[in-house]
């Protein structure tokens, strides 16, 4: 690889590609030929219906078990990741935000983000951080995402409403820092003030040395992060992308014009029998 | 004949062979024995036809054909020092020490005479005759099952205290059994009496010294009086080759509060009935239990708390680790008796699967007769840890660690509630060695 400039951004090589990927769970292929760029510097939105594949794709990017992976490859940053476990993924950068955070009971929040924290920056060969210095940094971006300073104290997750375990997702993001991050329908269950400040974390976030993939099914939390790119996946393929005014088409007509007609019929007749 | 009348018969020998030696017991404690055996020998243990619901999960057939042998003296001799070093958690405390049964002053020592009598039960049975008269057997009655009757009926010696204050120090009592060619069984039986506004801290350990098989059949009364406060630790780490089925029973006077920490890591096949009675008016009953199973253990807590009296409180909260092959069965109930009114109860238990070949049964169940109650019970026996483990590694932490951080912090849950510095690190150690595939080398950094 050429060498570059780490004070720009790579433009000439997406952080993710996303090629000819074919995913099942079990008999039931999720993913089926799905295809996808992102570079640094880029928004990108994902849209589609239930089960379109939007969760599996995350999933499979954050290297989560239990997926089968036919053919197709994700490369991230240049190489293939698929052999790689999720702990290596995310010291490489690749962070997931969960549609279900997981209640992690006797872990303390501020513990467990600490480990977290340490475990990166060893991996970046950054210095550790003093317990003084790490305390201060996470009271700074708690308090930036209005979040209850107690929720430090507590085990993760437990006990947290939906929407202060959706503002801890992102609060993880915004202190361990990633160069990838995946929003798995972060904005789901959301009330407007909390898909507010979720919003306004993501803006934060965002900027030239970050790539962010939303995946969400409603346009709604488009209206607070603007995307460069919006795509829609449906039947586990990425059959529409366009600028952020696809989105706004999407609201406005659904999802069923885009569906491609029935290829193999049997098999797609019982994939496309979702609510609407 | 089959096995199980042969170790039957060994019973019987045995008791008849005692008869002579106690003699000079007083004749109530010799009709109490008498009523145990002849329980015992009606119905003998809950195997094969005479299994029911309270003994579906666990099947004690090795325990009823194995004839055990009572030992004739301790097979080993500890001294203070080396019971501190195998227990290094009781500093300053009480401590009395049994080996196979038998009384062991070297190893033992009062420290607190003041507010309390503390001593053998076999001392007590003179020394105190009216008060354990008045109390040993009506808790745990000599007909309740077989191990309570078999206990009663054979029990050597064991710890009486009958606390009038608030004691300075905890009592650690210390149930060990030496390593034997032939399997022995010991009958630990305590007895606690505290009273009016007393406060105390008992701490039972059962722990064998060899890998060989052997059969504990323990049995703890406590008697709360009013307003008295009784915290009951319960460390059971015998070794996996051995057999332990016993018997707690605390009784709560009105306003009492008992509290207990149970920590199970030891025993092959174990099975404690802790039947909890509220007694009294406004008394507050809270369990706490951490079983840590490994191998091809099996563990059975079969924990009732019986609110016969209104405004009681109770807590269960049960976590299992378990590992292996190993089972662990769980089952709670909780009776609210009619005008048992405004009575408040919860159960839960908790179980965290590490192999796909560990099982955990758990069964909590409410059965209330009374109005105005708040009653409410859970449990979960999963493979949560695959998707609490994928969340952590998912932030950069690795296996290893992610599998420590979990375990350790599922089993603090209830080894935050031991009070007692040295023996909740004692119980983490112990939960760590249990568990070298995820727990083994370094500490977690905090």
């Amino acid at each position: 690889m050429a060498s570059t400039n780490h004070n720009r951004p790579i433009v000439d090589r997406p952080i993710l590609d996303i090629r000819n990927l074919h995913v099942s769970v079990g008999d039931n292929e999720i993913l089926r030929g799905m295809d996808l760029s992102v570079s640094l510097g880029e928004v990108h939105a994902i849209m589609g219906p239930n089960g379109s594949g939007k969760s599996t794709f995350t999933n499979i990017v954050a290297g989560r078990p239990g997926y089968t992976i036919a053919r197709g490859d994700v490369i991230y940053e240049g190489e293939s990741i698929l052999g790689m476990f999720p702990d290596e993924r995310a010291r490489k950068g690749i962070f997931l935000a969960m549609q279900y955070p997981v209640e992690l009971p006797g872990i303390r929040n501020r513990e467990f983000l600490r480990t977290a924290l340490e475990a990166l920056r060893e991996a970046r060969g950054e210095t550790k951080l003093s317990v003084r210095e790490f305390n201060k940094m996470l009271e700074e971006k708690a308090k930036a995402m209005d979040f209850d300073p107690d929720l430090m104290k507590r085990n993760v997750n437990e006990g947290f409403s939906g929407g202060e375990k959706k503002r801890n997702e992102i609060l993880q993001m915004s202190v361990l820092d990633p160069k990838l991050a995946l929003l798995d329908e972060t904005d789901s269950g959301l009330d407007i003030d909390a898909l507010q400040v979720v919003a306004k974390g993501v803006n934060e976030f965002r900027g030239p040395d970050k790539a962010i993939v939303l995946v969400t099914h409603y346009q709604r939390i488009l209206n607070y992060i603007k995307p460069d790119y919006v795509h829609v996946l449906i039947d586990g393929r990425i059959v529409r992308s366009g600028g952020s005014g696809l989105a706004q088409e999407l609201e406005a007509q659904g999802y069923e014009w885009l569906r491609e007609p029935a290829e193999e019929s049997a098999e797609s007749v019982g994939a496309t029998a979702r609510p609407s | 004949m089959t096995q199980t009348a042969e170790a039957t018969d060994r019973y019987v020998r045995d008791f008849d062979a005692l008869r002579e030696q106690r003699s000079d017991e007083p004749l109530w404690l010799r009709d109490l024995r008498r009523e145990g055996f002849d329980y015992f020998q009606r119905m003998g243990w809950p195997v094969d036809e005479k299994r029911d619901e309270a003994w579906k999960y666990t099947d004690i057939r090795v325990v009823a054909r194995t004839e055990f042998r009572g030992p004739d003296a301790p097979g080993a001799t500890l001294s203070e020092g080396d019971v501190s070093a195998l227990l290094p958690f009781d500093e300053g405390m009480s401590r009395l020490v049994f080996v196979d049964g038998y009384y062991s002053p070297e190893a033992s020592r009062i420290v607190d005479a003041d507010s309390a009598s503390i001593m053998r039960l076999a001392e007590a049975v003179r020394e105190e005759e009216s008060l354990v008269h008045g109390h040993l057997g009506r808790y745990s009655q000599p007909g309740h099952d077989a191990s309570v009757g078999l206990n009663t009926a054979f029990f050597r010696d064991g710890v009486f205290i009958r606390a009038d204050g608030v004691l300075s120090a905890p009592v650690h009592v210390v149930y060990v059994t030496s390593d034997h060619a032939d399997p022995v069984v010991t009958y630990p039986r305590t007895l606690v009496v505290a009273g009016k506004q007393a406060e105390m801290t008992l701490i039972e350990t059962f722990v064998s010294l060899g890998r060989r098989n052997h059969f504990t059949d323990p049995v703890t009364e406590v008697a709360l009086g009013e307003g008295a406060k009784v915290t009951h630790y319960r460390v059971l780490i015998e070794n996996t080759e051995s057999y332990t089925i016993g018997h707690v029973r605390p009784c709560l006077g009105p306003n009492s509060t008992y509290k207990s920490v149970i920590y199970e890591a030891g025993s092959g096949l174990m099975r404690l009935d802790l039947e909890v009675l509220i007694e009294g008016e406004g008394a507050f009953a809270d369990l706490k239990g951490l079983y840590v199973t490994t191998g091809k253990q099996h563990l059975d807590n079969l924990v009732s708390i019986d609110h016969a009296q209104p405004h009681g409180k109770s807590r269960l909260y049960f976590k299992g680790i378990l590992d292996d092959k190993s089972r662990a069965v769980f089952g709670g109930t909780v009776y609210v008796r009619p005008g048992a009114d405004k009575t408040d109860a919860y159960q839960e238990d908790k179980n965290m699967l590490l192999s796909d070949q560990a099982e955990a049964d758990s069964k909590p169940s409410l059965e209330i007769y009374a109005d105005d109650v708040k009653c409410g019970h859970g449990a979960t026996a999963g493979a949560v840890a695959e998707e609490a483990i994928f969340y952590l590694r998912s932030r950069g932490i690795d296996e290893q660690t992610a599998s420590r951080l979990l375990i350790k912090g599922f089993a603090s849950q209830i080894l935050d509630e031991v009070e007692i510095e040295p023996l909740r690190v004692f119980l983490e150690e112990r939960t760590r060695l249990a568990l070298p595939r995820f727990l083994a080398g370094r500490e977690a950094a905090a």
